[in-house]
């Protein structure tokens, strides 16, 4: 792996690095009024690592990649790329990118598509037969490759997008929601794609709304909420943040005499099930064992990202709405 | 440069599969139509009619061909969102727009060139044998295809600032307005106070001067064009589009694609 040095810190320059970046629309009659879409991101992705960019629709997530991608410009802030600003060119001969809902020249075939986009890689006429061959069959189009895109379906465009982005092995490969419009064979096959990327070294940033994925596939995560990051870590570091207790399964002989923590208990079948804090845990068990109760399982209620996703939407939703009754 | 042509030679084959070139044949017909026509009904002015109706065609088609793929170059590519993965390549802006610009020119140039082919078998057709100052009728293509150029050059600056319908009536109005260059540049309006007039002459000199361009008229009477002209409107295009490209370079630099 390469290590380049940051500009300002001395230290081995991250894969991804943004201070203070930001971005505005300008909307309304003639633009005079400005929408807040991307609030002093300060983001830092090591190299080698995968990076899952969590948030609702409309978060700034597909913002912040298109700024590293110079598709838009920022307000204000700056952004790096191994080391190199964004505005090098240069930089993206060693960058991979999956746009959101990708789509492509829809008379080119897709092994056409790959050639184009290879060109500009210089890479040579046999090298690029040669990768092309292998990325389609990589992502399940070598039987689809003379079809011209236009006969393509989304999940098919969205195979190719990825093809595209990988091709020229790139070091940093930035994919913006790429499971969607797949079936689960094709998630799955993305999947496998970007813990392959993992496995060769190479950095991996990618947006999801998808949070099951994000907890199978990054070392960390980034949650955007609003425009602003609200959170990064690792899946376990951001969801061992709240506790929230344990759960007890139990089940009760014959028609037994009620009991206090029945009351509170659900029943699926002669199963008993009830979620009790940790301090009550030994109460609970002693209360079960007295009634003759016999407990099936004991095990901690672990809080999933997507339980703290949602919390942080909450929590965001319920300060847009406090600031839109006090009138500010 | 490479990037430039490899944007050109993709623009090239979309404008191929796009069945831009079908408009060739709808060329062929009215060539060998007038062939036929003209043939029987006119005596010694088959030259100026088959001369006049061929290279009229040639720059109406080239017209529509220029402004409205001109201004779709590169509007299409952002509604679309194809240019989305294109400029995370390696690639600048400008050697996008470039490129685009000379594959549409690339198109332009070969469309041009069939048509003028079909309009020397039509004036073979009904005058053969062709004499030597019948090449002047290539030069006269050769004049129509530096002003198509030069509106697509037009087209693409509009497109990169504006909707792809106000593009459209931007880069027309331009080629109207160049059209009268000349006419707005010697204007002895009495009625107009003498300020108006330095304006509108001061705005004649910024419009491409199209009146330059055509020598329809001198061809299909079997009269020469001036070497100087042809030197002249080919420097005044290359120079002219090199600004106009210029401008569009440096607005698409900094636009933002939604």
């Amino acid at each position: 792996m390469l290590h380049r040095l940051s500009k300002n810190r001395g230290m081995p320059a991250a894969a991804i690095e943004t201070e203070n970046l930001s971005k505005e629309y300008p909307y309304g009659f003639l633009n005079l009024k400005k929408r807040m879409s991307l609030e002093n991101l300060n983001l830092r992705v090591e190299s080698g690592e995968v990076f899952g960019f969590l948030g609702p629709n409309g978060a700034g997530k597909s913002t912040t990649i298109k700024l590293l991608m110079r598709l838009i410009f920022p307000t204000s802030g700056r952004a790096r790329i191994l080391g190199k600003s964004i505005e090098d060119v240069s930089t993206h001969q060693v960058v991979g990118y999956l746009p959101e809902q990708p789509y492509f020249y829809d008379y080119l075939t897709a092994a056409e598509l790959l050639d184009y986009f290879a060109r500009f890689h210089r890479l040579t006429a046999s090298d690029r037969r040669e990768r092309i061959e292998r990325m389609l069959k990589k992502v399940g189009l070598e039987t689809a490759k003379r079809i011209q895109l236009r006969k393509y379906s989304k999940g098919m465009l969205q195979r190719v997008g990825m093809a595209q982005a990988i091709l020229h092995q790139p070091e940093v490969v930035v994919l913006d929601e790429p499971m969607s419009g797949l079936d689960p064979l094709g998630r799955r096959e993305v999947r496998d794609i970007i813990l392959e990327l993992k496995r060769e070294g190479r950095t991996v940033l990618f947006s999801t709304h998808i949070l099951s994925d994000a907890e199978m596939l990054c070392d960390r995560v980034g949650v955007i909420v609003g425009g602003k990051l609200r959170g990064v870590g690792t899946p376990g570091e951001m969801v061992g943040m709240r506790t929230q207790g344990m759960e007890i399964l139990f089940e009760v002989e014959g028609a037994a005499k009620k009991f206090a923590l029945m009351d509170r208990a659900t029943r699926t079948g002669e199963r008993y099930r009830v979620e009790v804090s940790e301090g009550e845990l030994y109460g609970a068990l002693n209360e079960l064992n007295s009634v003759g109760a016999r407990v099936l399982s004991v095990a901690q209620i672990k809080p999933t990202l997507e339980d703290f996703f949602m919390h942080l939407v909450e929590a965001d939703r319920a300060q847009a709405s406090a600031v839109e009754v006090s009138g500010k | 440069m490479k990037n430039v042509w490899i944007v050109a030679t993709n623009t090239f084959r979309e404008a191929v599969r796009d069945r831009v070139l079908y408009n060739l044949v709808f060329f062929a017909l009215l060539m060998m139509g007038a062939a036929i026509v003209v043939g029987q009904i006119s005596i010694g002015i088959e030259q100026t009619v088959i001369v006049s109706l061929g290279l009229a065609a040639i720059s109406l088609i080239g017209l529509f061909i220029a402004v409205f793929i001109g201004v779709g170059l590169v509007s299409k590519e952002m509604d679309k969102r194809t240019l989305y993965a294109l400029l995370a390549k390696p690639v600048k802006r400008w050697e996008f727009l470039l490129g685009k610009y000379a594959g549409l020119v690339m198109t332009l140039t070969v469309n041009t060139g069939a048509m003028a082919v079909g309009l020397y078998a039509a004036l073979w057709a009904v005058k053969h044998p062709l004499v030597p100052a019948d090449a002047y009728v290539f030069v006269a293509v050769y004049l129509i295809l530096l002003k198509l150029a030069l509106i697509v050059a037009l087209a693409m600056l509009f497109s990169c600032f504006t909707t792809p319908f106000l593009a459209i009536l931007f880069t027309a109005g331009m080629y109207v307005a160049g059209v009268f260059a000349y006419d707005l540049r010697t204007i002895q309006a009495i009625n107009l106070n003498p300020a108006t007039v330095r304006m509108v002459r001061a705005i004649s000199y910024l419009l491409p001067n199209f009146q330059n361009f055509n020598v329809t008229g001198a061809v299909a009477h079997a009269r020469g064009v001036p070497g100087t002209l042809v030197v002249h409107v080919t420097l005044y295009t290359l120079v002219y589009s090199a600004v106009v490209l210029t401008g569009a370079s440096a607005v698409f630099s900094r636009r933002n694609l939604k």
